[in-house]
């Protein structure tokens, strides 16, 4: 689903580079927790994936594609198989839960009855059915992030990248957003997951791609955080 | 779905930005006014020549007995010479349109009616004036070739076209409507430079917005639409205010004066033949600026 065949990234103005020599295969369906102190690179790993930047050598490829050889004109469909969520939540702030998850649809030009029919499954599935009409400022930390993985996942991409998703989360909301993940992981969805949260890796056991320095220092299956300390 | 959306989109973006929205619009129609302006007088200039023109005539005066003209030294014009300027002057056909004489008599009366209330012209006696041939031309603008055939012809005083009066006033006019044409221009740029910061200002609010459609995969061209379509909603409106202005200022103020002076004015027709081109302009203007501008500024 996603392989880096040896994937340098160096930014323009930089001198070190964010990744080198990374190489990577994640098979369709897997979770894949992505670890690695601030810096070391995971975050360079998920713009590659999503076309945000390009490699500076080597190869990227992302559901079938060949990413440095993708034409711009492309890459919203790339896009289109991938959802995003961070750990700021990124939503609207003037459009309720509803509108919210819905936006990501009707930018793509759906049509409103599938739009009618797929939001409330989505926001039913992510547990926050009844709160449609809540705008984001009126809900929890928890309950916006399920906003942003409704609205990540309401396409049903074939793969979700959840950058730090927990970082502004209590450890009981955090697990529960993981456990979310987990689910959607389970409907076949590929999942990668930057994070720093030690308990929540530990506690999934899955498999742990740890990066240091831009490079990878470890890739282990059914991993826990900090197997290299 | 897709044109509700972007529609309603739109709108919350208007209303939101709605004092930049308003400066674009006024600016817009302001220029537009200018550029109206310009365009306008000059189609007013050229109304005015097209009717002046029509009217004007080229003048030859004749040798009269006491005239003090270097070419009429031999006195009088003498009859041969009338009929063989005459003959000349009909040989000119089509060039020459039509020939009215004028005898002495009739230049003494037209003067006397003309300058009634003017004691300058008291002492002036019919034997005085000048006879003459007022000549219409077909093609007022071959004036020269009147003048060269008869200017130092025997009995031939002056050749005068009138023309020559009325050029210097339709070159004021002329150089007026540059001037409307050159602060159009100015207002026109102050346009472009305030659409482009506009746009680079929306981008930057909106930045939250047009990064998720990214996410999600939305394409190029429905991320900048939201913009494109902003910007040309707000220069149509200050478009469209411009043309109204305009046409009012036609409708009431020219035909005020066309109902007073004997000039042909132009009129509201004028404006909605110029109409269409002023929007095309504006609208034209408003979406390469709003192109070039989120080509630059809004990553998609």
């Amino acid at each position: 689903m996603i392989r880096f065949e040896n994937v340098s990234k160096t930014y323009p103005r930089s001198s070190q580079p964010a990744l080198r020599g990374v190489s990577l295969d994640i098979e369709r369906g897997e979770f894949v927790f992505l670890v690695g102190q601030s810096g070391s690179g995971k975050s360079t790993l998920m713009r590659l994936i999503l076309r945000e930047e390009r490699v500076t050598s080597g190869n990227v490829l992302v559901a079938g594609r060949e990413l440095s050889t993708l034409p711009n004109r492309k890459v919203p469909e790339l896009r289109r198989e991938i959802g995003t969520v961070f750990q700021d939540f990124r939503l609207l702030p003037n459009k309720n839960v509803f509108q919210n998850v819905a936006f990501a649809l009707q930018v793509l030009g759906k049509p409103r009855h599938t739009i009618k029919a797929v939001v409330p499954e989505t926001l039913e599935m992510v547990g926050l059915d009844g709160k449609e009409n809540r705008l984001p400022h009126e809900l929890s930390g928890g309950e916006q992030q399920r906003v942003a993985i409704a609205r990540a996942f309401v396409n049903k991409p074939a793969i979700l990248l959840a950058d730090e998703p927990t970082g502004n989360l209590d450890p009981t909301t955090s697990l529960d957003i993981v456990r979310l993940l987990d689910r959607i992981n389970r409907t076949g969805t590929t999942i990668v997951m930057a994070t720093h949260d030690d308990e929540i890796v530990d506690q999934l056991r899955k498999r742990v791609v740890e990066l240091n320095n831009g490079e990878l220092i470890r890739d282990q299956h059914r991993g826990v955080y900090g197997a290299q300390r | 779905m897709r044109l509700q959306f972007i529609l309603s989109e739109i709108w919350i973006g208007l209303r939101r930005n709605l004092s930049m929205a308003t400066s674009v619009a006024l600016v817009t129609m302001v220029s537009v006014l200018f550029l109206g302006l310009g365009v306008l007088s000059q189609r007013q200039v050229d109304t005015m020549k097209d009717y002046w023109y029509d009217r004007v005539q080229v003048s030859i005066f004749l040798c009269t007995a006491k005239s003090d003209l270097p070419n009429c030294s031999a006195g009088a014009v003498t009859d041969a010479q009338r009929k063989a300027i005459r003959g000349q002057l009909d040989a000119m056909k089509p060039l020459v349109k039509s020939v009215f004489p004028e005898s002495q008599q009739q230049a003494y009366d037209r003067l006397k009616e003309q300058y009634k209330d003017s004691p300058s012209y008291r002492d002036i006696k019919p034997e005085q004036m000048p006879e003459s041939f007022r000549v219409q031309l077909s093609d007022p603008t071959k004036y020269d070739v009147i003048t060269s055939s008869f200017i130092g012809a025997p009995g031939v005083g002056d050749v005068q076209d009138q023309r020559r009066i009325l050029d210097p006033l339709f070159n004021v006019l002329r150089g007026l409507s540059y001037g409307a044409l050159s602060l159009a221009g100015l207002m026109v740029l102050c346009s472009v430079l305030l659409v482009a910061t506009t746009i680079r200002q929306t981008a930057f609010s909106r930045r939250r917005e047009t990064g998720i459609m990214r996410l999600v995969g939305a394409s190029a061209f429905i991320i900048q639409l939201p913009f494109i379509l902003e910007t040309l909603v707000a220069t149509m409106v200050g478009t469209a205010l411009a043309l109204g202005l305009l046409w009012a200022m036609v409708k009431y103020g020219i035909g005020y004066l066309a109902d007073k002076l004997p000039i042909n004015f132009i009129t509201t027709a004028d404006v909605l033949t110029v109409s269409p081109w002023l929007v095309a302009i504006a609208a034209g203007l408003a979406m390469l600026t709003a192109w070039f501008t989120l080509r630059r500024y809004l990553r998609v």
